[in-house]
């Protein structure tokens, strides 16, 4: 991707670019920077951005009043799970109706995503009532049920948009030199689809991590993910921003450590260095 | 292209997803459409029938079968029509401003400049975020008409500052919800703008292309698949926007039908009304996610 | 090699079975995120130590979303929680419904303040004991009072408050006279409109169950409220509840507030700018004989069928004895004791010394929901109703209410549209006929 862009240019994009990046991302950069105040200082204006008391008080006293670790370990489980099982059938689903579509492979993809419609909380009482005579309430296999079928469908339609971006040609170049559909699949498609599966998974992980409704329903405390860990600082009596904060950040953390470190895969879609 | 072979194996492929969706749809949707049609209020799960429907039929589990009046009550309730209008609101305001700043975002990250990792992540992140803890964020520390940050800076311009919640509840709600959604838009688009072919951009280049007719006949069409996509899931996702209204308290004013769903279910404990409220929303999204694909489904064909 | 086996398959088969015998029974506790609550789960050692064979699981969360979870659990008979943190709303609904064990294991319930046992008490038996209990009272600042040459009584008129209020006011000085709750909620503006309702002579249904908006006595509480807050009230009171008013008062901006008593140890405590300028008054009357607080105690339960009753009967007569009043005080002092349950402890000269605890059992014991109001009323509830209904009726008219405190309906068009939606559920419910 080498331009010869002039660096005047590059310097005023630069500028442009911090400018709006910072802007959209204050208000994280904000709890952050709150989660190290004290209770006063947090709602104190004007607001105070380096110069106060900087304490670790906050994250003492979420670390005393509830197990991060489990909670976090929880949502790591629930994310992964139901990313990985969604993977398993979503992939194969969506080769074949990107490869080998039928005249009805468009009335069933909108079909999928219209399972998303119902909103959660009328079908509530239904889920709950089947979860509870199936003995499933607060574990960690019915809550990964439930996110993968959530996200199934946003899980098909990625992969089937990342799907249709490759060339045909480059399958039929490949069945022409005498591929069988298994080397097929194996040693043309997968390396050409890795950045679309690996953006898909990635975007799973955090749809399913931050899932907030069926996660507070259904689980008590053996299964509860960090929304439920939230759900205990939100609007207690009295002052609790500066805590609200230290909650957050922690509960925030591990997907934003994520994000910047997949950030690649997040944003790559297909090259396609292949079709020349 | 595909051959009888492929397609047979086509089938098989799809068959787990479809059993699993059609369980998942299924199961849920039948037992909901069932409540819809009793007299089932959770803290008072069999009353006397007799007393509210004469001459009642029951079901096996003593819960009088009510017809339609549950459906006749949700929607003869005067919040309901608002409830809808706002639903529809929520999604055109937060579809346009993620479709158009994606766009722009998306164009921009394309660029060459430094620092281009941290800006991207940067952007990316409030898409990451729980929206529970975006709601709470944005409503107490950013939109709190006393000591929220926005606050602050209204004072310090010498103006009074705006209590977002009490006016102006609705464009709160849009503000904090396309503050999650514009990265996710930018992400897709950034995603489609990254396989632009590289030869076309050097030869609009050597051509001497004005970047405005650069933009409108080559980069538009190129986006034009991922913005219905991004319009489609997004549709999706944001007709049922929950977090963002419970938290900051605006049901009154800003509720979408998911809100009202979840009053009649979970405040009034009426299942019977909140399973039909939550199948005539089901009805509504069908609409317009039809209207929608009329509008721009042709577009996912390649 | 044979004994050696023997040996260790023996030992191993102790310990099995003398593990089964002190086998774990673990509790699941649902509670609320209140100070006092959290306070309690810091001091569970206490009972540990005492109770070795049980061991305590907490969930904790914020209130709405706990009121939620327990309600559709205990509905469902989903089985997830052997202690409930409930209110004396749920109280009397769940215990006539049978959902609830009557509670053998009390310390000592003669000693709970009259009031709040006798909310939670159906049918003579006590259903839940209070862990902590509130009622409502005037918070006001002693030197913006002076400043404005009044002296408050401790038993105010809602004249005189109206007055003072406007008095205290100096915009431009960003200290309003009054902050009151204007959040939309069955338990946020509609907690103190009802509760205030009640000293304007109103009542939320006459003995048909018929609303009562169309009244004059309900126009007059709305009439009042609306216009003290257009005139006093701080900019943005709509969307204000508890947490709202705290951090204005706290920070100087208020020259009154009518909220709970438990407010009094945050607004005197180390996080408040005022805290040596606060006294306390009764939440105002109109002189019809009923004032305008209101009754509520965060009560522990626990739900019928639970197959862990000695465990959980023994942990809630834990939670709520005198022995552990005494262990807070203790450990964190007479005011971060729960307040509001037992006669003993407004008895004990040590907790009379705090400011506020006076003014408290005053309160508490000038409401009764048995008869809240100055007309006859078919229910019972100081500032809630207790029917299942209430909570769905009080939410919708809740936000009609605090959408005309922001200024987007008049008081007339409010109440009608009250009268409306609270006749149209009614008539659903089938209280009316």
């Amino acid at each position: 991707m080498a331009r010869n862009v002039s660096i005047r240019r590059k310097l005023v994009v630069t500028a442009l670019a911090w400018a709006i990046g910072l802007l959209i991302f204050f208000p994280i950069l904000w709890t952050i920077i709150t989660s190290f105040k004290t209770e006063g200082d947090a709602i104190a204006l004007p607001p105070k951005f380096l110069f106060f008391d900087w304490t670790l008080e906050n994250y003492g006293i979420v670390q005393e009043r509830s197990d991060y670790l489990k909670f976090a370990m929880n949502s790591v489980m629930l994310a992964l799970g139901s990313t990985f099982f969604a993977l398993v059938i979503a992939i194969p689903s969506a080769w074949a109706m990107a490869f080998a579509p039928g005249k009805r492979t468009k009335d069933l993809l909108m079909w999928m995503l219209s399972t998303k419609m119902m909103p959660p909380v009328g079908a509530l009482i239904p889920i709950y009532l089947i979860f509870r005579d199936f003995g499933l309430l607060d574990t960690r296999g019915g809550i990964i049920t439930v996110l993968m079928l959530l996200n199934l469908p946003i899980i098909i339609w990625m992969l089937y948009t990342y799907f249709k971006e490759i060339p045909g040609e480059i399958l039929e170049a490949s069945r022409m030199d005498g591929a069988s559909l298994g080397k097929e699949l194996l040693y043309v498609l997968t390396p050409m689809a890795i950045p679309g599966i690996a953006s898909t998974l990635l975007l799973n992980i955090i749809l399913a991590w931050n899932e907030a409704f069926w996660t507070l329903a259904l689980t008590t405390k053996d299964a509860a993910p960090l929304t439920q860990f939230i759900a205990s600082y939100s609007s207690p009596e009295g002052l609790f921003w500066a805590k609200l904060s230290a909650a957050s950040t922690m509960a925030i953390a591990p997907i934003l450590v994520l994000g910047w470190f997949a950030q690649k895969q997040l944003v790559r879609g297909l090259t396609f260095g292949a079709v020349k | 292209m595909a051959t009888q072979q492929t397609r047979t194996l086509g089938k098989l492929a799809v068959s787990p997803s479809v059993f699993a969706l059609l369980m998942w749809m299924i199961v849920p949707l039948s037992m909901t459409i069932y409540f819809s049609f009793l007299r089932y209020n959770l803290l008072d799960p069999n009353p006397i029938c007799s007393l509210l429907t004469p001459g009642a039929l029951l079901d096996a589990e003593n819960r009088c079968l009510a017809g339609f009046t549950n459906y006749s009550y949700f929607l003869t309730d005067p919040a309901f029509f608002k409830a809808m209008g706002n639903s529809l609101k929520l999604v055109g305001w937060v579809l346009a401003i993620s479709v158009a700043g994606g766009t722009l975002l998306a164009l921009l990250l394309d660029q060459a400049f430094y620092g281009r990792g941290f800006v991207r992540i940067m952007m990316i992140a409030p898409f990451l975020v729980m929206p529970t803890v975006s709601a709470l964020v944005w409503k107490n520390m950013m939109m709190n008409p006393v000591s929220g940050f926005l606050a602050y800076l209204f004072k310090l311009v010498g103006l009074q500052p705006i209590d977002w919640f009490a006016h102006f509840p609705m464009t709160a709600v849009v503000i904090m919800v396309s503050w999650q959604w514009v990265p996710f838009a930018t992400l897709i688009l950034l995603t489609s703008l990254q396989s632009l072919d590289e030869e076309q951009k050097e030869a609009a280049e050597m051509d001497g292309t004005p970047p405005l007719s650069y933009f409108w006949y080559i980069v538009l069409p190129h986006l034009i698949r991922p913005m219905t996509v991004v319009i489609l899931i997004q549709t999706i996702f944001l007709l049922n926007v929950f977090a963002e209204i419970y938290v900051t308290g605006t049901g009154g004013r800003a509720g979408n039908l998911p809100f009202l769903v979840y009053q009649y279910g979970l405040i009034a404990n009426d299942i019977g009304g909140a399973s039909a409220g939550g199948i005539i929303a089901v009805i509504l999204a069908n609409i317009v996610a039809f209207f929608l694909m009329r509008m721009i489904g042709k577009n996912l064909d390649a | 090699m044979k004994p050696v086996l023997t040996g260790v398959f023996g030992a191993f088969m102790f310990a099995a079975l003398a593990s089964t015998a002190i086998a774990e029974t673990k509790l699941t506790i649902a509670t609320v995120n209140n100070g006092d609550m959290i306070r309690m789960q810091g001091l569970t050692d206490d009972f540990t130590k005492a109770n070795p064979d049980i061991s305590l699981e907490w969930v904790t969360l914020e209130e709405n979303v706990l009121r939620e979870k327990v309600t559709t659990d205990i509905a469902a008979k989903g089985g997830q929680f052997d202690v409930l943190t409930i209110g004396t709303y749920e109280v009397p609904i769940w215990g006539k419904k049978g959902w609830l064990v009557p509670l053998t294991e009390v310390d000592d319930p003669a000693d709970l303040l009259p009031a709040i046992a006798g909310g939670l008490t159906v049918d003579g038996k006590l259903m839940a004991a209070p862990f902590y209990g509130e009622s409502s009272m005037v918070m006001y600042r002693k030197d913006l009072m002076e400043k404005a040459g009044l002296t408050m009584p401790d038993a105010p008129t809602w004249e005189f408050i109206g007055q003072a209020a406007r008095a205290m006011t100096d915009k431009p000085a960003e200290v309003y006279g009054v902050c009151l709750r204007g959040k939309a909620g069955w338990g946020e503006n509609m907690a103190f409109l009802t509760a205030a309702s009640n000293s304007f002579g109103a009542r939320w249904f006459d003995e048909n169950w018929k609303p009562q908006f169309d009244q004059p006595e309900w126009k007059a509480t709305l009439d009042f409220y609306l216009s003290l807050m257009a005139d006093a009230g701080p900019p943005g009171a709509s969307s204000n509840g508890f947490n709202e008013n705290l951090a204005l008062f706290n920070s100087g901006k208020c020259g009154m507030w009518i909220d709970a008593t438990v407010a009094a140890s945050f607004v005197t405590g180390k996080e408040s700018t005022v805290a040596d300028k606060v006294g306390f008054a009764l939440a105002p009357d109109n002189g019809l004989g009923k004032r305008g607080n209101w009754l509520w105690a965060w009560s522990l339960a626990i739900p019928a069928g639970t197959q862990k009753n000695d465990a959980a009967q023994k942990f809630v007569s834990w939670a709520t004895s005198k022995h552990y009043t005494e262990l807070v005080a203790e450990k964190e002092g007479w005011a971060n004791v729960p307040p509001g349950t037992r006669t003993s402890l407004y008895a004990n000269p040590e907790y009379a010394k705090v400011p506020f605890a006076k003014m408290t059992l005053d309160s508490i014991n000038s409401a009764d929901p048995t008869k809240p109001t100055v007309k006859p009323v078919p229910y019972v509830g100081v500032q809630f109703v207790a029917i299942p209904e209430f909570a769905g009726i009080a939410t919708t008219v809740g936000q009609i209410f605090s959408s005309a405190l922001a200024g987007e309906k008049t008081a007339d068009e409010a109440l009608a549209e009250a009268q409306t939606a609270a006749t149209r559920e009614m008539t659903r419910a089938g209280y009316i006929k």
